[in-house]
């Protein structure tokens, strides 16, 4: 099997020395095939067994490992399927080389991805790591003509590779120690070290890449300068390989897992509420969408941070829902997401726009896109009988069944998860029907909206088959539960008592059952609708103007004056500029007047523009000795050796 | 299981015995108490009239609402006896569900691309975000006290007599079971169905649009939302293993005093300044923090 995943990697190649309209079906070809050889490796570990064991001896894919495989597989295929007809526009625009590299990149992410999640030894995971970061670098870069973008894949690569020295300095410390460098010598590692120190490395090297505030300022950068296919496995799977980083080095710690995981459920509840209110005050949809992941990584982290506390005071219970509840979102966010992101895509390329206050009324030229989006925006509100509620009710049924038997204080540190968590749903409704119904429905805000059409059948394919996954987990979550228990239970020694699995079962198959009953009297009562109005007179007019029949499009709400009320609570926190000029007391005939707001990254002003700019205004003092006259060149280089020379005859060096 | 032709039987009267109270308070004569149901009558026997903007999400948003309703109505317990489909976390399912059609309902009005509806929409979605907290940490709390996780067997194990400091939680929960249901059904201290300026209304303006068979199925909606809320509110005051006849009785008396106390609260109290209603509805939050306090005192957790 490594053999074969070897050969296809090199085969990978062939894609720069074909003709370029065929090297679409050959990438495809390839990445088939390597996610049926993976998949079925990987569910059928007994019927491939290595032949080659020397070939990639420090991988050992565990559940984890497969489970990943299985996320990174489906949404791979679904975004390269979509990239297909998506990149069609670009084919003449772009040249041939760039086609390739395009292509090439995406199957090395592909590739990149697979690997990062087998491999366990330290220097070949930071190898691969670094080939994920390069080859994404190269994928967000695709319309680089457009200097925006190549300067936000520039920040994207400088930003990842801050991640990787923080992996890189956590990898060494703890190989110094144990004499392996990898995941598998961290537990050794962890059971003779202080815990926190090289954990907090970790969560630094890998919370860059999914996105945790306030390390996520890449994020909303690089997700809407992408190409949607790409930003949709960026977003859907790429961000979670620092989940998955986090997780397996999570598995190997022992001891201060009370702080680790505070520290977790702090930064995750930061960001999933931070992130969905920064998110409803965007007017780029892609932006939006891009805020939208922080959250969900939110999510997944109380999750997880939920499990470690778990783990940490015994609680089985918590540990058990904690873990499945995150690492089912996991698979649930990247099903929803990329959906997501696909049909943000297909608006885009219908209407060249990625504004929602120039968009409107798409529902009825766009009818099945619409629909898509809106299941994607119903999935990812966490609302039944979608996949979201699943992988949220299980977190929730975790804080809710701890509550009795936990003591004072993890009390209120449930509560405060508790309230986080509704929270983070109740603004994502907020959100998104504010995207959903600004862009697809009531009237065209712009005539951008007037030219667009039905994407073509190809590219809705892929949003077939997100749609049904998402439709499958939601009503047969059983089938989707047990298996990642499992995998919770062996990875974090939490005991899987048949009476919890028991229970559990019964009460998602209540779930199903329940959005079974929803799902049948919608049917009903629309059957029962369309049959009373048969024999009716249906009428069409006007909307009710309250009188005035001079409404038009204009009037109509916006993305800015959806989130307007909102921004007035949040504003302290959000800090959105407003740029108007008032109409003053005494002027009898106002002339033209704009009006514009600016929603602003707090972190990214804060903690990432206000440090730089301090240090260049340094650097621009420090530059009166860049003379460019040699002779001072030599005058600093004699007395540097001065100094040291001082330094050595007062023994301070 | 019993509850649910119980609950659809106190939404029939419902809105009736709104007006009722609200004529007799105001001194008029008033519509008999089955007169919503009537006015639901007409609206079947009406074609319906379509605004030309709105495409298939408004049609499908008042079907979808009534469903998420009924299906919400499936873990809704009655007294000793469980609901249809029990699970555990189900108000969890519960809170969603209502959630779903809230969420539908906002689509449908932007739907019709007014800017009066999208104003609606736009206030209703801002409010029920408000209002999830304040349910969900009351029913943690419920689940803390009782130890159960579902509505049917929290109710079951939840005693409001005995110790006085359940009684203190019994009552800030239907305090706030009496508010959460006031802001989910858009009355009074949030919003005034009475108001006549589009520009002041919230769930009104919403469904201003809607005619003939779909107007009949919102208003059925809300009737129904009423009861379940009435149902919730009665669960938690009467013991679940009195007397199955004394329940009915209690049940109905419930609703008719949930029912009068909306009317008169509405008879002379005024509608929150527009502005005021977050910070309205954050308090009931607070308010369910309050509960929890009190919870975490009677569990033992907190000793004073």
């Amino acid at each position: 099997m490594p053999l074969l995943f070897i050969f296809f990697m090199v085969l990978s190649f062939g894609i720069f020395a074909l003709r370029k309209s065929f090297r679409y079906t050959y990438t495809l070809f390839i990445l088939i095939a390597s996610i049926a050889l993976t998949s079925i490796s990987s569910l059928f570990p007994q019927v491939l067994t290595p032949s080659h064991p020397h070939f990639l001896t420090f991988s050992a894919p565990d559940s984890l490992s497969i489970f990943f495989i299985l996320i990174i597989n489906f949404t791979a295929l679904t975004a390269f399927l979509f990239a297909g007809g998506y990149l069609k526009a670009y084919f003449d625009k772009q040249t041939s080389l760039r086609w390739s590299v395009h292509l090439w990149a995406y199957i090395w992410l592909y590739f990149s991805m697979i690997l990062v999640v087998i491999l366990r030894d330290g220097f070949a995971f930071l190898v691969v790591w670094e080939l994920m970061a390069v080859s994404s670098f190269l994928l967000v870069i695709f319309e680089a003509d457009d200097r925006k973008v190549l300067k936000t894949g520039i920040n994207y690569l400088i930003q990842m590779h801050l991640g990787l020295l923080f992996l890189l300095v956590a990898f060494l410390i703890a190989g110094e120690a144990t004499g392996q460098t990898g995941f598998d010598g961290l537990k050794s590692y962890f059971g003779s070290h202080s815990n926190i120190l090289v954990f907090s490395l970790f969560f630094v090297g890998f919370g860059i890449k999914a996105g945790f505030i306030p390390l996520h300022t890449w994020l909303p950068e690089a997700h809407p300068a992408a190409p949607s296919p790409v930003s949709g496995l960026m977003s859907g799977v790429m961000i979670k390989m620092g989940i998955y980083g986090i997780l397996r080095v999570l598995f190997s710690i022992q001891s201060d897992l009370f702080v680790i995981g505070l520290i977790i459920l702090g930064f995750s509840l930061f960001s999933g509420i931070m992130g969905v209110m920064m998110a409803i005050v965007q007017h780029d949809l892609k932006r939006l969408l891009a805020y939208h992941s922080i959250e969900n990584i939110g999510i997944i982290g109380i999750g997880i941070g939920l499990g470690v506390l778990g783990m940490a005071t015994g609680n089985n219970t918590l540990t058990l829902l904690g873990f499945s509840g995150g690492l089912l979102h996991v698979l649930n966010h990247s099903l929803f997401k990329s959906l997501l992101f696909f049909n943000a895509g297909s608006v885009y390329q219908a209407t060249h726009t990625r504004n929602i206050d120039q968009l409107g009324g798409l529902a009825k030229k766009m009818p099945y896109t619409a629909a898509f989006f809106l299941i994607g925006s119903l999935a990812i509100c966490g609302l039944p009988p979608f996949n979201g509620f699943i992988s949220e009710f299980l977190i929730y049924l975790g804080l809710f069944k701890s509550f009795p038997e936990s003591s004072l204080y993890f009390s209120i540190l449930l509560l405060i998860s508790l309230i986080g968590l509704t929270l983070i749903g109740g603004l994502a409704i907020f959100c998104f029907t504010k995207a959903f119904g600004i862009v697809f429905l009531g009237q065209a805000r712009s005539n951008r909206v007037d030219e667009a059409h039905e994407v073509s059948n190809g590219m809705l394919v892929p949003s077939i088959l997100a749609s049904a996954a998402i439709m499958a987990i939601g009503l047969g979550s059983a089938w989707f539960v047990k298996p990642v228990m499992k995998i919770t239970s062996e990875l974090s020694g939490a005991a899987l008592p048949e009476v919890f699995t028991g229970d559990l079962l019964r009460t998602l198959s209540r779930i199903s059952l329940a959005g079974g009953v929803f799902i049948g009297l919608v049917v009903i009562i629309a059957v029962w609708r369309n049959y009373h109005l048969k024999k009716r007179i249906v009428t069409t007019g006007p909307t009710w103007g309250c009188g005035y029949t001079g409404g038009d499009e204009k009037q109509q709400y916006t993305a800015t004056s959806w989130a307007d009320n909102f921004s007035a609570l949040a504003n302290p926190i959000l800090g959105t500029k407003k740029n108007t000029v008032h109409i003053g007391e005494n002027v009898l005939f106002p002339g033209k007047r704009t009006f514009a707001t600016h929603p602003r990254d707090l972190f990214k002003s804060k903690l990432i523009e206000k440090p730089i700019d301090a240090m260049l205004s340094v650097f621009k003092k420090i530059a009166f000795m860049q003379t460019g006259q040699i002779r001072h060149y030599i005058l600093y280089a004699f007395l540097f050796m001065l100094l040291i020379l001082v330094l050595t005859i007062f023994k301070i060096l | 299981m019993a509850g649910i032709p119980l609950i659809l039987l106190a939404a029939v009267f419902f809105p009736g015995i709104i007006i009722r109270t609200k004529s007799i308070v105001s001194g008029r004569k008033g519509p008999g108490i089955l007169q919503p149901m009537l006015d639901i009558r007409v609206l079947f026997g009406k074609g319906s009239v379509y605004s030309t903007t709105t495409g298939w999400v408004f049609k499908l948003a008042p079907v979808i609402g009534l469903a998420t309703m009924l299906s919400a109505l499936t873990v809704v317990p009655f007294a000793n006896m469980p609901a249809l489909i029990p699970f555990q976390a189900d108000f969890v399912f519960f809170s969603y569900m209502l959630a779903l059609g809230k969420f539908f309902m906002i689509i449908g009005a932007l739907d019709t691309g007014s800017s009066f509806e999208g104003m609606g929409a736009n206030r209703e979605a801002l409010y029920s975000m408000l209002v999830e907290p304040a349910f969900l940490i009351l029913l943690g709390t419920f689940a803390m006290l009782t130890g159960y996780t579902s509505f049917s067997d929290m109710f079951m194990a939840f005693h409001v007599s005995g110790n006085p400091i359940i009684t203190v939680f019994g009552l800030i929960g239907f305090y706030l079971l009496v508010q959460i249901a006031m802001i989910e059904n858009s009355r009074m201290p949030i919003d005034d169905p009475k108001t006549h300026l589009e520009l002041t209304m919230v769930h009104e303006v919403m469904i201003l649009d809607y005619s003939g068979f779909d107007k009949a199925l919102v208003h059925i909606t809300t009737a129904i939302k009423f009861a379940v809320y009435g149902s919730l509110i009665c669960s938690s005051l009467v013991p679940a293993e009195w007397h199955p006849g004394f329940q009915i009785l209690l049940f109905f008396s419930v609703q008719v005093a949930f029912a009068v106390i909306v009317g008169i609260g509405e008879s002379f109290r005024a509608r929150n300044k527009m502005q005021k209603n977050a910070q309205f509805i954050l308090t009931l939050t607070a308010v369910a923090m309050l509960a929890f306090l009190v919870v975490l005192i009677v569990t033992n957790k907190l000793i004073i």
